[in-house]
């Protein structure tokens, strides 16, 4: 087992290291890092302006670069959190609560040091988990039929709208209009249309592109436009010198370290809990064992390795349901899996036999990125505090045209272009009516496979409707899924939400829905 | 007077509104797919899971819009108005006119003219826009993202061209 995990790592290795691959790798995570720091530019909106522009490219490096986009942000959005108090990306907005404190004492280069140093500690320990624990799940996903991999996506859809951040309920809704948008189009079993209104340029099915763009792309634009506090740059002075740790910030740091990487591997494992919720339990562990639980938030370097290598770990270990299973874990997950899809590749247990170079060649870019990432980091601090200046009036409308010009590039066609107009004013209307759009986008990634493996698994049990409770893996999964809804139903009646950690509910109240609109609420803990 | 403040009171039920949609969604969806073929559970038609997804909406819709009405929502639901405090419709309707001027100067004159008109409508809804810094902000990106995407990634859209394809 062992073995067989190794010598595909090391074949991951050849393939990862073959030059072009090193090259996407590279502009990934450079180009991901870049967003990152930007504040009000998400790595979902990146991925996707980026997505077109891989339909030439071969899959390995499309999704080689594609991931690199997507962890080189994480990096990037810490940087923000420290220096600027600005939670950009909602996993980093509990590293503003201590971060912040530590710049506004001149000790902001040390935080951010000791950050790039625990992501790399959290991202190396979620890789490993991926090398050994994805092809264990493959072992057992094998003897899946239909009903498994049915009530299966039903949990994962599940945990994701409803473990994710605001109303429960609201989440399970996104779902459905998620799982509807993908019906649309030709059905695949009889050929007969639907819901096309009559538009032949619907019959492929709404554009994921142009679905993506809309909701997280034009959408926060309409959101954060004249809303973007101007960026305080007074303790953005940070060079290399400064990111040296002294010996005991090494010391405090270490264990925090691990503990956080080690709940970020835990929450990896279930599915929706992504980075968001791994760095909040991380902060809010760190706090109930710490001796002086009235000093976080004052700038204690625990308060901002914990949570950084606990969101770290985390995003590595999401690819492990998504690779293994087929089953993304967030938003961000579902756009990867939607760009494979594009690819011609189907996502399942049988992808790491099918395409071995792609799983195992990403597991390895994932070390390699890493390390570029360090490297990256620590010599351009300079150049990425510049780029936190640029102006949002810059910045959207120059956003707008990639997306304009991404979702043409698509297909070359304009219809998509009115398309994600009409996306992006939709899922505004959400956005104020208190819904978060991710789901949409899970639901649409799985809505197509859902039906499918539903007809099939009715066809086989020749219309019997227990057949999920009567196959037994699929009870299990079941069973998961009424706990998950009864747990949510028991704690809405019992008043009390699923309690985080009171000062990271401040930043990320239930009004603010995604990265930008988190800067008109004022970090106030940290004032 | 006292119409506004019934109004007031109106938008500032955010979670009403939003089961409502919700409901109507559901409704449209349902009713439409009502008319694919449904089947069997054993041999489903194209509309069976669409017709059921709609019903689950309705449900969900009802649901979401009884507990605000319960005062039961989400704690953070009630005083949200759905309007933000300061409205930005002129941002917003440029925003959404950005893509439609691609489109149009797209499709009848090219790529460079569709993309100036597109960034240099975005860029008028920002409240501190000034003719200048918009044409300078337009015709920087419009060259950059020219030589990007049209000479480097070969999107097959002309640069220029006069009333191209109908």
């Amino acid at each position: 087992m062992i073995e067989a995990a190794l010598s595909g790592l090391w074949y991951g290795f050849g393939v990862a290291f073959e030059p072009h691959n090193l090259m996407w790798c590279f502009v990934g995570v450079l180009v991901g890092n870049m967003v990152g720091v930007l504040p009000g530019m998400g790595p979902l909106a990146t991925i996707s302006i980026l997505l077109p522009l891989t339909f030439g490219m071969k899959p390995v490096g499309a999704i080689l670069m594609l991931g690199g986009v997507m962890y080189g942000a994480q990096y990037g959005g810490a940087i923000c959190s420290i220096l600027l108090n600005l939670p950009c990306h909602p996993p980093h907005a509990v590293t503003c609560l201590d971060g912040f404190p530590m710049t506004k004492q001149g000790r902001g280069g040390v935080a951010l040091g000791l950050t790039v140093f625990a992501s790399f500690v959290g991202a190396s320990w979620g890789i490993t988990e991926m090398i050994f624990l994805s092809p264990l799940l493959v072992k057992a996903a094998l003897q899946f039929g239909p009903a498994e991999v049915c009530s299966l996506m039903l949990l994962g859809l599940l945990a994701g709208s409803t473990l994710a951040r605001g109303s429960p309920i609201k989440g399970v809704a996104m779902t459905v209009v998620g799982l509807f948008l993908g019906s649309v189009g030709t059905d695949l079993e009889t050929g007969s249309e639907r819901y096309t209104f009559g538009m032949t340029e619907l019959d492929d099915g709404i554009e994921l592109i142009a679905l993506a763009l809309g909701l997280f792309g034009i959408a926060e634009f309409m959101n954060s436009v004249n809303q973007v506090a101007p960026i305080n740059t007074k303790y953005t002075n940070v060079g290399i010198k400064d990111m040296r740790p002294t010996k005991a910030d090494m010391k405090r740091a270490f264990f925090p370290m691990w503990r956080g990487t080690i709940v970020g591997s835990l929450c990896a494992l279930i599915p929706g809990t992504g980075p968001t919720i791994a760095s909040f339990v991380a902060y809010a562990t760190e706090k109930k064992i710490s001796k002086h639980p009235e000093r976080f938030g004052t700038g204690l370097i625990e308060g901002v390795v914990c949570p950084e290598a606990s969101t770290h770990s985390s995003v590595q270990g999401d690819f492990i349901p998504t690779m293994s299973l087929g089953i993304p874990g967030d938003a961000v997950m579902a756009l990867l899996l939607g760009a494979l899809m594009i690819q011609g590749i189907v996502p399942g247990p049988q992808l790491i036999s099918q395409h071995p170079d792609i799983f195992w060649g990403l597991v390895a870019s994932f070390w390699i990125g890493n390390i570029m990432l360090v490297l990256l980091n620590v010599p351009l601090i300079g150049l990425w505090v510049k780029m936190l200046a640029i102006p949002y009036r810059f910045l959207y409308p120059s956003a707008m045209f990639f997306v304009c010009i991404g979702v043409y590039a698509a297909n070359n066609d304009f219809f998509q272009v009115g398309e994600v107009a009409v996306i992006g004013l939709f899922g505004y209307i959400l956005l104020r009516l208190g819904f978060h759009p991710a789901p949409i986008l899970l639901g649409f990634v799985l809505g197509p496979r859902f039906e499918e493996n539903f007809r099939r698994a009715m066809l086989i049990s020749r219309g019997d409707i227990f057949v999920f409770v009567e196959r037994p893996i699929s009870a299990v999964f079941v069973a998961l899924c009424a706990l998950l809804i009864g747990s949510q139903i028991y704690f809405r009646l019992r008043g009390a939400k699923a309690d985080l950690e009171p000062a990271a509910e401040n930043i990320v109240s239930g009004e603010v829905p995604t990265a930008l609109a988190a800067q008109r609420v004022p970090a106030t803990p940290a004032e | 007077m006292r119409f506004s403040t019934s109004l007031r009171e109106l938008i500032g039920k955010r979670d009403f509104y939003a089961g409502g949609l919700m409901l109507l969604l559901g409704l449209g969806i349902a009713v439409k797919g009502s008319t694919y073929r449904g089947g069997t559970l054993m041999h489903m038609g194209p509309g069976f899971l669409p017709t059921a997804l709609g019903i689950i909406l309705v449900l969900l819709g009802i649901a979401i819009a009884a507990a605000s009405l319960a005062g039961d929502g989400d704690g953070d639901s009630h005083g949200q108005s759905i309007l933000p405090e300061q409205p930005q419709w002129w941002a917003w309707f440029c925003i959404l006119m950005s893509p439609v001027a691609f489109i149009f100067f797209g499709r009848y004159f090219g790529m460079a003219p569709g993309t100036f008109a597109c960034v240099f409508i975005a860029a008028l809804g920002d409240k501190t826009a000034s003719w200048k810094g918009t044409t300078i902000l337009a015709s920087v990106v419009t060259v950059f993202g020219v030589s990007l995407f049209s000479y480097f990634l070969q999107v097959p859209m002309p640069i220029l061209t006069w009333r191209g394809e109908f």
